[in-house]
């Protein structure tokens, strides 16, 4: 697992290998620590790289949600496809952010 | 009907071990030629099931969790995940998709909403102090 961030205002987080209950940790601890540190405005998840994803993944986005929602940011979702986008849209999650 | 293979697996209720059952379960069931997809619903479902193992069953402690896997002839794979960890008191309130009784916001409540979207049949039992057991049921459709 790694996540490669890019951005400022704008920061990308390109996730990759797999995200579930163990591995959430690592994605959340390094995307807040970047978070706090930069104030973006918005914020992109990317998981064009991401091999499994469990609902763990939509914890992950809900938490990030909040988070930015305390200062006015926006999260988006980007390059998520085949089972991780059904996962995404089975929660729901489509309905608080952007889902490409 | 009688299993023509099965297969059990027991191992502790370490979050590093999600990975494992997940990969393990997709290997046994790799004998039946499923599709990428199908591959993929099963590895998604067993890992929530083995996630509210680790994290609601056993909660802060560590306990055992048991999975077994069983092949029938018309290609329908049934697999159970049991804990012997505190049990479910409201099983009715707990499958409700967004139900999570986590205080963090980084649990979604969409673990038995997305084992039931996966796989074909879906059934959880419970008792209270004694643990929880969730069997999970999928045909292959892809052989042939």
């Amino acid at each position: 697992m790694h996540v490669h961030i890019e951005g400022d205002e704008v920061l990308t987080c390109y996730l990759q290998g797999e995200i579930d209950h163990h591995s959430a940790a690592y994605f959340r601890d390094t995307i807040d620590r970047q978070i706090e540190r930069k104030q973006p405005k918005v914020v992109i998840l990317d998981f064009s790289d991401v091999g499994f994803m469990d609902s763990s993944g939509v914890g992950l986005c809900m938490g990030r949600y909040r988070l930015l929602a305390q200062t006015g940011a926006e999260l988006r979702v980007q390059g998520a496809g085949g089972n991780i986008r059904r996962v995404f849209l089975l929660s729901g999650l489509n309905k608080l952010m952007s889902i490409d | 009907m009688k299993a023509i293979n099965e297969m059990k697996l027991t191992f502790e209720s370490r979050s590093a071990n999600e990975g494992f059952a997940r990969v393990a379960v997709s290997a046994f069931v790799a004998q039946l030629d499923p599709t990428v997809e199908e591959i993929s619903d099963i590895k998604t479902a067993v890992s929530e099931a083995v996630t509210n193992s680790i994290v609601h069953g056993y909660k802060d402690q560590i306990g055992r969790v048991y999975i077994s896997a069983r092949i029938y002839a018309d290609s329908v794979v049934r697999l159970t995940i049991r804990d012997t960890g505190c049990g479910i008191e409201d099983v009715q309130k707990a499958v409700e998709p967004l139900y999570t009784t986590c205080e963090t916001g980084e649990r979604a409540g969409m673990g038995f909403a997305v084992m039931e979207a996966f796989t074909d049949k879906m059934r959880v039992r419970s008792t209270p102090g004694k643990g929880t057991t969730v069997y999970l049921e999928k045909r292959i459709r892809s052989k042939g």
